[in-house]
């Protein structure tokens, strides 16, 4: 199958006075599994539904493979979507619902029969191919929907939201097991999901949308590590963050916040002075008892515990600082030292792992 | 709940399951029983004798002719009205729910006196394409007329049921297929007309149903070669022994079983079709003009049909004299007031006998409905099934039945016969409208979670109490909706009153509108009647739909403007 590159340019579309997606500009590779993650009214499905042709944006165009498809119907694209309720055709076996756009592609029959059963033999449900939808399990939906998509060799395939209306264990394995296909298949693949552990775990690339705007376009590691704004900051994974502004010092730049007192950021690359956010994200905190020798290589801050989760592979502290709080993740293991609700503590931050966000 | 089941619960069960034995299971199968035997041992004969009958041999053709036909003309006048409003942009909604109402408020014996004077041989339509183009369109002569009339006013089952079942299809069940390759009519015939078939089979079955059950509109209309109609005759004029009239009753109740059983069969495992949790319906598309100028036509075309039993009622009510002419040649108010005059005891007569029979339907609906998804009580399907089953049974028949049940059975105290007894139409009404009440009360229930009970009594109130506390308020719309229709429907029966009603001044509204209509003087009396009758039952209808639905009723209409 030859990969094929998707190109969203200047793509925007309203519902009436509803701005749904504005000025969208995304490139994606041949061959990539990537990720739209955003959180529900995003336009992340109706960005999905461009490219299917089922939405029509006011502007902008949709390439594939450098050919724009924006006046080609749904029914010419050549583009295969699974639905997130799968969409299965209650009136039609699972072989038949498979059969149905080689059908529509007028395929010889015995062709048909052919590819009906290798794809079912692909997704692993060649024993069920005389049953009806309704007498599947969900997972057995899921892959039945995907079997029909795969079937006709689509140029990209689009996955809305595949795994939302599965259980907690069945959608960790199925997500396993799409990457998988997706590898074999090497078709450039698109899906969308609100869930940041689904897009950051099996994804090439992440775009992440809100309102209608591309926040980040990267691979995972770069948006958890490399957050370009609050929003993206709070979205993928969990930050501190406090607003201050940003004046270079003698041995750095330095942070000054009413929350925070004034912080110097030794190893941060040198930034415009300004206005400013600090973000860092909780496992970089460390925890230590009050009266503890400080590491000179740490920011340190005087707090309280306030609170405490214990979340197997670590523990969540919320400590007040002043009168701010900062969420605080120490690793468990047996023996380690907890601390008590209404213990004082000293917070240390490493320097390095603070990020800089426009304010 | 520690047992399976209270005795409360199996009291209410029993007095119950004795009610619609008598007079339901006893009744039917007496008439069975009757078509079959001969001096109390089985036979054949009576069939080989009714069919010998050129009669009853035309009967049985032309009833399954009358009945295929109305479904025919029914779906040519519903299909395209479904057809727009659930796939394009459409701002006639409002028109056609009325469209969908007006004529179930008037039961089809009711305009066809004045069908025959604006439709028929000398009727204004054809007075008017005889001096222009010198025609006569045989609309209302011999069956087309009793075909005309009834698909006039039954074709809003098939385009209720038919709206229905597209608009709960889902739009990825049509995007999907898109996005696979399918479009324009071929997407249409694999995919959303499979999908809405058993709606459009639902409303079609009962198209057949209501005809088929139908004695007064052919009688009206002079056609008495019809199944209902010669049952009906057999027995009021040769007597309650005439075997050939239990024949055909048999007959009768075997078609309408057929038709029931066909529609279940077209439902069967095909509700999960309908639309799923957060899905959408299919999309809409814009008319271009052209289409809309099609669409406007047609519903304006169907609008005036559809009014023109309501116009002729209505015209013949304030009519001095009208034969022969496009529209009466003199108006009075004399019908009025011979009506008032005359008639206003009938009025009451209809309160009571449905106001008896709603009550007991919404009664035997609301304790059946608790007892199939509340208990597990033994047997409560087969009461559910049983009241269900009321459906197939057609009013002529089930008349037939009690005449020939309880004809030797004479009322205490007063001695006389039972059948004579004005309380045996309430008792004929509760059990036809019992089918339709209960699957009101069964909805209503179904609503209520059982948490909610649960809720009840854990904080306290026993299973009395939370009945009344809880269920019973939660169900109240279900009730209501229940009693409303059982009613107003109750109020429009002819089939099984035409066979009960024993003395004049028993006879309830309907009946009187169909003796008023025999007779060419009686017609405009009988005109004015049915427009105090359509606009009691009307308004009733009306004034329901507002207290009950006041508000889901603007969230339907804002997702049918969608």
């Amino acid at each position: 199958m030859a990969k094929v590159k998707v190109e969203f340019r200047n793509i925007a579309l309203a519902y009436g006075k509803t701005q749904v997606l504005r000025d969208i500009d995304l490139v994606i590779e041949p061959g990539e599994f990537f990720a739209l993650l955003g959180p529900s009214g995003s336009g992340k499905s109706t960005l999905l539904r461009v490219l299917a042709g089922f939405a029509r944006p006011q502007a902008g165009r949709v390439l594939v493979d450098g050919a724009d498809i924006s006046g080609v119907p749904p029914w010419q694209r050549d583009i295969g979507m699974v639905f997130q309720n799968y969409a299965l055709w209650p009136h039609m076996t699972v072989a038949q619902n498979v059969a149905f756009g080689l059908e529509e592609r007028r395929l010889p029959k015995n062709v048909i029969e052919q590819k009906v059963a290798a794809v079912l033999e692909l997704v692993g449900l060649k024993e069920l191919s005389s049953r009806r939808p309704s007498q599947l399990s969900g997972g057995q939906q899921q892959r039945v929907a995907l079997a029909r998509t795969i079937a006709i060799e689509p140029k990209v395939l689009l996955l809305d939201e595949p795994l939302s209306n599965l259980d907690a264990k069945l959608r960790v394995h199925m997500r396993v097991e799409l990457l998988a296909l997706q590898r074999k298949l090497g078709v450039t693949t698109i899906f969308v999901t609100h869930d940041q552990e689904e897009a950051l775990s099996i994804s090439d690339r992440v775009a992440v949308l809100e309102a209608g705007v591309i926040q980040q376009v990267g691979t995972p590691v770069e948006l958890f590590d490399h957050p370009v704004n609050r929003f993206i900051a709070n979205f993928v994974g969990t930050a501190n963050m406090f607003a201050g502004t940003l004046r270079p010092g003698a041995d750095g730049m330095v942070f000054e916040s009413a929350a925070l007192g004034t912080l110097l950021l030794r190893g941060a690359p040198a930034a415009p002075a300004g206005a400013v956010e600090i973000a860092f994200r909780p496992h970089v905190v460390t925890l230590v008892e009050a009266g503890a020798a400080p590491d000179g290589g740490l920011i340190w801050l005087k707090g309280t515990v306030a609170a405490r989760e214990f979340l197997g592979e670590f523990i969540r502290y919320v400590v007040t600082v002043g009168t701010n709080e900062i969420v605080a993740d120490q690793a468990h293991y047996t023996d380690a030292r907890k601390f008590a609700p209404g213990e004082a503590v000293n917070l240390g931050i490493q320097p390095e792992q603070i990020r800089l966000l426009p304010a | 709940m520690a047992g399976r089941f209270t005795l409360a619960q199996a009291a209410l069960a029993l007095v119950i399951a004795l009610f619609l034995f008598v007079f339901l299971v006893v009744p039917v199968f007496t008439v069975i029983y009757a078509a079959f035997t001969s001096n109390g041992s089985f036979t054949l004969s009576h069939f080989q004798s009714f069919f010998h009958l050129t009669l009853m041999r035309e009967a049985f053709y032309n009833s399954l002719y009358v009945g295929s036909m109305s479904v025919v003309i029914s779906s040519i006048l519903a299909l395209p009205l479904a057809y727009f409003i659930t796939r394009f942009q459409f701002r006639g909604a409002l028109l056609v729910q009325t469209l969908g109402v007006l004529p179930l408020i008037m039961p089809p014996f009711v305009g066809a006196t004045a069908m025959q004077l604006l439709f028929g041989r000398s009727g204004s339509l054809n007075l008017i394409l005889g001096n222009w183009f010198g025609i006569n369109l045989p609309i209302m002569q011999g069956l087309n007329a009793v075909i005309f009339v009834e698909a006039l006013h039954y074709f809003p089952f098939i385009l209720l049921n038919l709206t229905v079942a597209l608009n709960n299809i889902d739009s990825a069940m049509e995007e999907s297929a898109q996005n696979l390759g399918a479009s324009g009519f071929r997407l249409f015939r694999r995919i959303v007309f499979p999908l809405a078939m058993p709606g459009y089979v639902a409303g079609a079955a009962l198209v057949f149903l209501k005809v088929f059950d139908d004695v007064a509109t052919p009688l009206v209309l002079n056609v008495t070669s019809i199944l209902a109609a010669q049952a009906y005759l057999r027995i009021t004029s040769i007597g309650i022994d005439d075997p050939i009239g239990y024949v055909a009753s048999v007959i009768m109740v075997v078609a309408s079983m057929a038709a029931l059983w066909g529609s279940t069969w077209a439902m069967r495992g095909k509700e999960y079709a309908t639309l799923q949790r957060g899905g959408s319906s299919l999309a809409t598309r814009k008319l271009k003009p052209w289409q809309a100028v099609l669409a406007y036509g047609w519903i304006v075309f169907v609008l005036l049909l559809v009014l023109s039993p309501h116009i002729g009622i209505l015209l013949l009510s304030f009519s001095k004299l009208w034969s022969f002419s496009v529209i009466p040649e003199a108006y009075t108010l004399d019908n009025y007031a011979t009506v008032f005059r005359d008639s206003p005891f009938m009025l009451w007569n209809s309160l009571l006998y449905c106001g008896i029979a709603a009550g007991l339907d919404v009664l035997i609906g609301t304790a059946i409905a608790y007892l199939m998804l509340r208990t597990r009580l033994p047997g409560r399907q087969v009461l559910d099934f049983i009241a269900t089953g009321a459906v197939a049974i057609p009013g002529v028949v089930l008349g037939i039945g009690y005449l020939r049940t309880f004809r030797d059975f004479n009322m205490p105290f007063t001695g006389l016969p039972f059948v004579s007894f004005w309380l045996i139409l309430a008792f004929a009404y509760t059990v036809r409208r019992l089918p339709y009440a209960l699957r009101s009360c069964v909805a209503g229930l179904q609503q209520v979670h059982v948490s909610m009970e649960q809720a009840a009594q854990n904080l306290g109130a026993n299973n009395r109490r939370t009945i009344w506390r809880v269920v019973v308020p939660l169900m109240a719309g279900g009730i209501l909706a229940g009693f409303v229709t059982s009613f107003l429907t109750a109020a429009v029966e002819i089939s099984a009153t035409i066979m009960l009603v024993a003395a004049t001044s028993d006879a309830p509204v309907s009946y009187g509108i169909y003796l008023y209509m025999q007779s060419i003087v009686g017609r405009g009396p009988g005109a004015a009647l049915s427009v105090i009758a359509v606009t009691l039952v009307g308004l009733g209808t009306y004034l329901s739909h507002r207290i009950m639905h006041a508000r889901s009723m603007r969230f339907e209409m804002l997702q049918a403007l969608k």
